[in-house]
């Protein structure tokens, strides 16, 4: 393989630990005002182009319980399906944001511009989706999973069709509540466990 | 940086610790017990946020001061940590964000969850954040962070460690790993820092003293680097080897 592996290894990830906060998200950790912008506080600006909409969700732990740690990073593309950076992706899209767990009821909101659908390298596109990655205490290698949407295409995304135990695609899809709204639970282990990639 | 979208290199999870490892106990119901989903990266992975310098204030990196905004100075062994940060292929990631999180010198988190009676530093938030420069090279001043006990087995200590985050240039590089210090006695007895398998990934955790960087009179340095997931340079990617 061109640049193959002959040379160093990717160092090896530690848990988050319960303080994440502080590092990525001051303000949830109440150190709010030592920056003066925290990154990740909106994937989006007024006046994007596409749909507003609002997701809720918890981790749950193998349990049940949700953790009231967990930090998550949402990673998408607007709504033309171009990532922040692209020829012609829409400029008020940044495309990442940083959502915390409630610390009394391990909630998260995502409210965020419903993403396009982006080419595969393999051919076709896939469904829109927004790439959610994980951290939190008790879990030593940030977990990548992906939100889907109920009320899209989704028949034919590469990826979903990518995982054989078809009855465990619907834990990446999340349920529409009502306009604009939608419900995303992840469960890290167990009965409905979420997909995660390694990609 | 050019918004080319490269295929990551598959992760080596041989160098990282595995989900599941009853020692740490919080990990017993954190962990998937389904195997992940291996396939190879799309744009959505080979893509990324940026941040620019604009996003920065001057003491943004200066963690002795960034809390009182310069005006009084944390307590504790003054430390500069540095380092390079590149990919598995050698190629240095400039422009990338790094954040940190720490204790104080006491070993106490300015966080409402910690209640370590080891008091708070009034002068200490505990976070800095910077960009790497053209060559992946960043620096933080600081001071080094106390030990610390957490309820895991009876008598858990964590080693003094600093938290780092890198984002590199594509979303699927993202790594939060932690940073130990040379010497100290407690990586041995660890559990977290034991879920690393493999001893010569667990060393390169270690960020060994580095009198070359120390200012005399001022701060004592340590160098930490970093390596994120390589991307596959190929000028053929989608062709099979060979052909």
């Amino acid at each position: 393989m061109a640049g193959g592996r002959d040379n160093l290894r990717e160092s090896a990830s530690q848990t988050a630990g319960p303080y994440v906060h502080i590092g990525l998200a001051p303000g949830h950790a109440g150190l709010g005002g030592i920056y003066g912008v925290e990154p990740g506080r909106s994937t989006f600006e007024a006046g994007a182009a596409g749909e507003v909409v609002t997701i809720t969700g918890r981790v749950l732990d193998g349990t049940g319980w949700a953790l009231r740690d967990a930090l998550i990073e949402a990673w998408q593309a607007d709504a033309g399906g171009l990532y922040a950076g692209q020829a012609g992706a829409d400029p008020r899209v940044g495309g990442f944001a940083r959502i915390c767990a409630d610390a009394a009821t391990g909630e998260w909101t995502l409210r965020t511009i419903k993403p396009g659908r982006v080419p595969h390298p393999a051919g076709g596109t896939m469904a829109p989706h927004v790439a959610l990655w994980i951290v939190a205490r008790g879990i030593n290698v940030g977990l990548q999973t992906r939100l889907y949407f109920e009320d899209e295409r989704n028949e034919g995304d590469p990826v979903l069709a990518r995982i054989e135990h078809k009855h465990r695609v619907p834990t990446l899809i999340a349920t529409r509540t009502g306009p604009g709204a939608y419900r995303f639970d992840i469960r890290l282990q167990g009965e409905g466990e979420t997909v995660f990639f390694d990609m | 940086m050019s918004d080319r979208s490269l295929p990551l290199i598959p992760r080596d999870r041989a160098a990282h610790p595995p989900a599941y490892d009853p020692d740490y106990k919080t990990s017993v119901a954190r962990a998937p017990r389904q195997a992940l989903i291996s396939m190879d990266s799309t744009p959505t992975e080979e893509h990324g946020p940026r941040f620019g310098h604009d996003l920065l204030g001057p003491l943004d990196n200066d963690l002795v001061l960034n809390w009182t905004k310069g005006a009084a100075p944390a307590l504790g062994e003054r430390i500069l940590v540095h380092g390079r940060v590149r990919d598995e292929t050698g190629r240095p990631v400039p422009g990338t964000l790094v954040e940190i999180w720490q204790a104080n010198a006491g070993g106490r988190y300015r966080h409402a969850k910690d209640g370590y009676l080891a008091p708070l530093d009034p002068n200490f938030g505990g976070c800095g954040r910077t960009i790497t420069d053209d060559r992946g090279d960043y620096q933080f001043l600081t001071i080094r962070p106390g030990a610390y006990p957490w309820p895991n087995r009876g008598n858990e200590w964590r080693p003094a460690h600093i938290h780092v985050s890198i984002f590199g240039s594509g979303f699927g590089q993202r790594l939060i790993t932690q940073m130990y210090f040379e010497g100290d006695p407690l990586i041995a007895h660890c559990p977290i820092a034991a879920t690393v398998r493999d001893r010569g990934q667990l060393e390169a955790l270690v960020a060994p003293l580095d009198m070359a960087m120390a200012k005399p009179m001022d701060f004592l340095a340590y160098r930490f680097d970093i390596v994120l997931r390589g991307r596959r340079q190929t000028m053929f990617e989608n062709r099979p080897e060979g052909l």
